[in-house]
């Protein structure tokens, strides 16, 4: 995500309640966020309803923003526990299938079977867990990048990253998927 | 990362592919109709002020006379 920083006069006028330094910000940062969240969720229209609900809940704390503090780096913030609180309330891929082993085939049907199962078995991950794994191991961003948008250390990612691993890897030998 | 990872992710990567991370549209008319939303709704708490007042009065109507001496 670019940094776009604000002038602290206008985010000293959004830390007040001004709203149209609200609209600013709003018209300013909705692609970033959108961006952020999309990479998260990976469905544009919920993304959609996820940005909005990020500046809602940045409307509701704009008290709390420090104005001397970059406003991208909290809107992230936000925006992530907002995906999170989203990956939360939907019910995990719960449909079982039966035991199948696939071959080393290069056969399009067994590749479009292995890439289903490996949803499924993406999908069945812990929100907190299936975050890390899609932003480290498909959007390919840093640890410390992770950190930041999460609250949480690099270490704490590391961690969270290696127990995605081994779940994914365990889900996906259950569903005959040898990775 | 070590092999097994790299497996793995490019596995991850086959079955999740890139999506599109381009907003179509401006989000502002619909962040308007949220807070407007927001703004006409009435609060669960006052609801709930509102029922307990309405009992208290129906379990003991006298005590209507207090509330308007406190109004």
């Amino acid at each position: 995500m670019p940094v776009l920083e604000q002038d602290s006069e206008l985010l000293q006028q959004f830390a007040n309640g001004d709203p149209g330094a609200f609209e600013r910000l709003f018209r300013d940062h909705q692609t970033e966020v959108y961006r952020w969240v999309v990479r998260i969720v990976r469905d544009p229209a919920a993304a959609e309803d996820l940005t909005i609900e990020t500046f809602w809940r940045i409307h509701r704390a704009h008290a709390r923003f420090d104005p001397q503090r970059s406003f991208s780096a909290w809107a992230r913030r936000i925006a992530t526990n907002a995906a999170l609180d989203h990956l939360k309330s939907r019910p995990r891929e719960v449909a079982l299938v039966e035991q199948f082993v696939a071959p080393a085939s290069s056969d399009p049907v067994v590749q479009k079977d292995v890439r289903e199962r490996t949803q499924q078995a993406f999908c069945r991950l812990p929100a907190k867990l299936r975050i890390v794994a899609t932003l480290a191991l498909i959007e390919e961003l840093s640890y410390k990048e992770i950190a930041d948008a999460l609250g949480i250390s690099a270490g704490a990612v590391k961690v969270r990253v290696f127990r995605a691993v081994r779940q994914l890897r365990s889900e996906l030998t259950r569903l005959g998927v040898t990775p | 990362m070590n092999n097994d990872e790299e497996k793995l992710q490019s596995l991850l990567k086959e079955a999740l592919p890139a999506i599109n991370t381009e907003l179509s549209r401006d989000l502002w008319p619909h962040m308007l109709r949220r807070l407007d939303e927001s703004a006409s709704s009435v609060p669960w708490f006052d609801w709930a002020l509102a029922t307990l007042l309405v009992a208290g009065v129906a379990i003991s109507p006298h005590s209507i006379l207090l509330l308007l001496y406190h109004l």
